[in-house]
């Protein structure tokens, strides 16, 4: 998440892998979670809580996304499916065996990282191009499960309805106490991942990722990492799905179609593949993206309105979708082009820019 | 006995227009084994390839009042247009990134597509008048759709070309040759980037006419763009590298999801088509992990 800063260069092993490289990104973290944990809940209103709180759940499951693309190389479509397991999975938790959110959350985490571990098992064989069919698959499998099992979907609208999360009698029912339950997960998960990275199983996959024959070759149990790198990027994507279900209050198949997959591999596509601190970037982004396009459309159909009062506007509003889309699938294109680092690289040249101001090289 | 003679009607029907579906599942293969085969992209926007050829032609015919043929050449045209532009302006700046930037730019382009013919023509689905009987006509007492009858011979033909273009021809030596080694291929004088727009252009046109036919069978809208997730099935089943191979995994997936559907949905409600060709998929890739006739990769570190 933290990057290393040019020009510094370490002597032994231990200082280079330090969690905290320099003193400097200590601190940093302690102000960024100063503002996330107290600046912004002081100063924000229910509109920017909300949004916060979509995008802390999103980047949940973006990091995991992320673990298993930008750091393993394994492509999964099926992002949206595993979530969907997770969500079903602790959302029957709560509700049928009345268990409390707090245990609904590593189950089903643990029951998405079975699942995903699963349809991870292809990837022995198969790689690249199969294999994104492969986790395709697993997408329409998964929802057709859902869908026609009524043990799990309940009945015909496939819909679980889920309780608030609940700390014993205290009840978490406004955007503030969610968002802190949001946040302390997103916390756990950043943290989680950017030691795991670090450790040698993150280094093992990396090898994977950059050549899966050499890292073979050079002791790397290829069945037990990319298995491993399925479950640990499922997990995530279970726990994104139980926040998602606890946050709107059901668990719905709809929500987690292969859109969803899409959406979160555009996340870490424009976040930066291979970043942790750009799959938080990349699911702000997603998430705002709709909502900002929705506030310009709404300004300028006030403005056209303002300007001329006669207009008829019921198709601008009824393009929005259309623009949505071709805005998304615009976005994508030219952050492969021109970025392909993603937000992430834009934030470090911004960085570098200024440690070196207002001498350029 | 007396039962399976009963069932037997039933089962030829569902596997004849199965078989005949599948044809044109291969067809919009063809051109994603087209694209894959020659420069090693993934097109994940076949689907709304289909869509879009399709629907340009729907909404010439519907909203424009233009005449079948016109609004053909118009539909190729888009496709043309849209090929080239995705080659030259996507595809040529991606060269030699992985996997993964090519899947996700086609998807990118998918989303494009979809939203442009949102933006355009609105949701309404839109029907296909084609100079062909609707009544299904009766051959050896299975009641088959003329236009299912129709579209298959018009993939086969079209199958039977490209294999013949692909065999015979200078231009199909060419596309060989750029599939088999790109470099060799730039060594010996031929342009590949020229031949990657023509697989593109090619993947485009065919997808048209499988949209016109979709559009005639069950109307041109956003939804045709599903078909584009049976491709997925086909290709693989088949080899990504094998237009046999496509046709092939068309028949197969058209069948069974016919017969599936039918033997199945009645169970359980429903949806057996779109989730049995993964099934069948995910079996043969634990069998065979390149498909039928796919060229098995050999790497080396």
């Amino acid at each position: 998440m933290v990057n290393r800063e040019c020009g510094v260069f370490f002597s032994t092993y231990a200082a280079d892998m330090r969690l905290f490289p320099l003193p400097l990104t200590r601190w940093t973290m302690v102000g960024i979670a100063g503002l996330g944990f107290v600046v912004f809940p002081l100063v924000a209103s229910d509109y920017f809580l909300n949004i916060a709180n979509l995008v802390c759940i999103a980047a949940v499951g973006a990091i995991g996304l992320n673990l298993l693309v930008g750091y393993t190389g394994q492509i999964s479509v099926g992002h949206g499916a595993f979530i969907a397991a997770g969500a079903y999975a602790g959302a029957l938790v709560v509700t049928r065996a009345g268990l409390p959110f707090w245990i609904a959350l590593p189950f089903g985490g643990l029951m998405a990282a079975v699942v995903g571990a699963f349809f991870g098992i292809p990837s022995l064989r198969i790689k690249g191009l199969y294999l994104a069919i492969a986790t395709l698959a697993a997408q329409f499998i998964i929802e057709w499960l859902i869908i026609h099992i009524e043990w799990i979907s309940g009945g015909a609208e496939s819909t679980v309805t889920v309780p608030k999360a609940a700390i014993g009698p205290w009840v978490l029912d406004t955007l503030l106490e969610q968002y802190f339950l949001n946040l302390i997960v997103l916390s756990l998960a950043i943290v989680f991942a950017m030691n795991l990275v670090r450790s040698p199983i993150g280094r093992a996959f990396i090898a994977i990722r950059d050549r899966d024959v050499a890292a073979e070759v050079i002791g790397v149990n290829l069945f037990r990492y990319k298995l491993l790198a399925f479950a640990v990027s499922s997990f995530y994507a279970g726990v994104t799905g139980i926040l998602y279900a606890l946050y709107l209050g059901a668990a719905n198949y709809e929500q987690f179609d292969i859109a969803t997959s899409i959406d979160f591999l555009a996340m870490i596509i424009i976040g930066g593949l291979g970043s942790i601190l750009g799959s938080v970037f990349g699911a702000f982004f997603i998430t705002v993206l709709p909502m900002a396009l929705r506030v310009a459309v709404d300004g300028a159909v006030t403005a056209a309105l303002f300007l001329f009062p006669a207009a008829n506007i019921s198709h601008v509003v009824q393009s929005m979708t259309a623009v949505k889309l071709i805005l998304f699938g615009g976005l994508i294109i030219v952050f492969l082009i021109v970025e392909p680092e993603g937000l992430n690289k834009l934030w470090r040249n911004i960085k570098d820019y200024f440690r070196v101001w207002p001498y350029s090289y | 006995m007396r039962f399976l003679l009963d069932e037997l009607p039933f089962f030829l029907e569902l596997l004849v227009s199965g078989l005949l579906i599948g044809m044109m599942y291969a067809l919009v293969a063809l051109g994603f084994v087209l694209i894959y085969k020659a420069s090693q992209a993934i097109n994940f926007a076949q689907g709304e390839f289909v869509m879009f050829g399709g629907f340009v032609v729907a909404a010439s015919m519907r909203y424009h009042g233009l005449s079948l043929v016109l609004s053909l050449a118009l539909g190729f045209g888009a496709m043309v247009v849209i090929g080239l532009l995705m080659e030259r302006l996507v595809l040529r700046p991606l060269t030699g990134r992985g996997v993964i930037a090519i899947i996700m730019a086609t998807i990118g382009l998918a989303s494009i597509l979809k939203g442009l013919l949102l933006l355009i023509w609105g949701p309404l689905s839109v029907n296909i008048p084609l100079p062909i009987r609707e009544e299904p006509v009766e051959i050896f007492t299975l009641l088959v759709k003329l236009v299912a009858v129709v579209g298959a011979i018009i993939s086969l033909v079209f199958l039977a070309g490209f294999s013949f273009l692909f065999l015979r021809s200078r231009l199909g030596i060419a596309l060989r040759a750029v599939a088999d080694n790109q470099t060799v291929a730039q060594l010996m004088g031929i342009d590949v980037r020229h031949y990657f727009a023509l697989t593109w252009v090619t993947a485009g046109v065919v997808a048209t006419i499988g949209g016109v036919m979709w559009g005639n069978m069950i109307g041109a809208d956003v939804h045709t763009a599903l078909i584009g997730l049976k491709v997925f099935p086909v290709v693989i089943l088949g080899g990504l590298t094998s237009v046999p191979g496509a046709v092939l995994g068309g028949l197969i997936v058209g069948a069974v999801e016919n017969l599936a559907a039918g033997y199945i949905d009645p169970f359980v409600g429903g949806g057996t088509k779109d989730f049995v060709p993964y099934i069948l998929m995910i079996l043969a890739l634990m069998v065979r992990p390149y498909g039928f006739f796919g060229e098995q990769v050999i790497e080396r570190v």
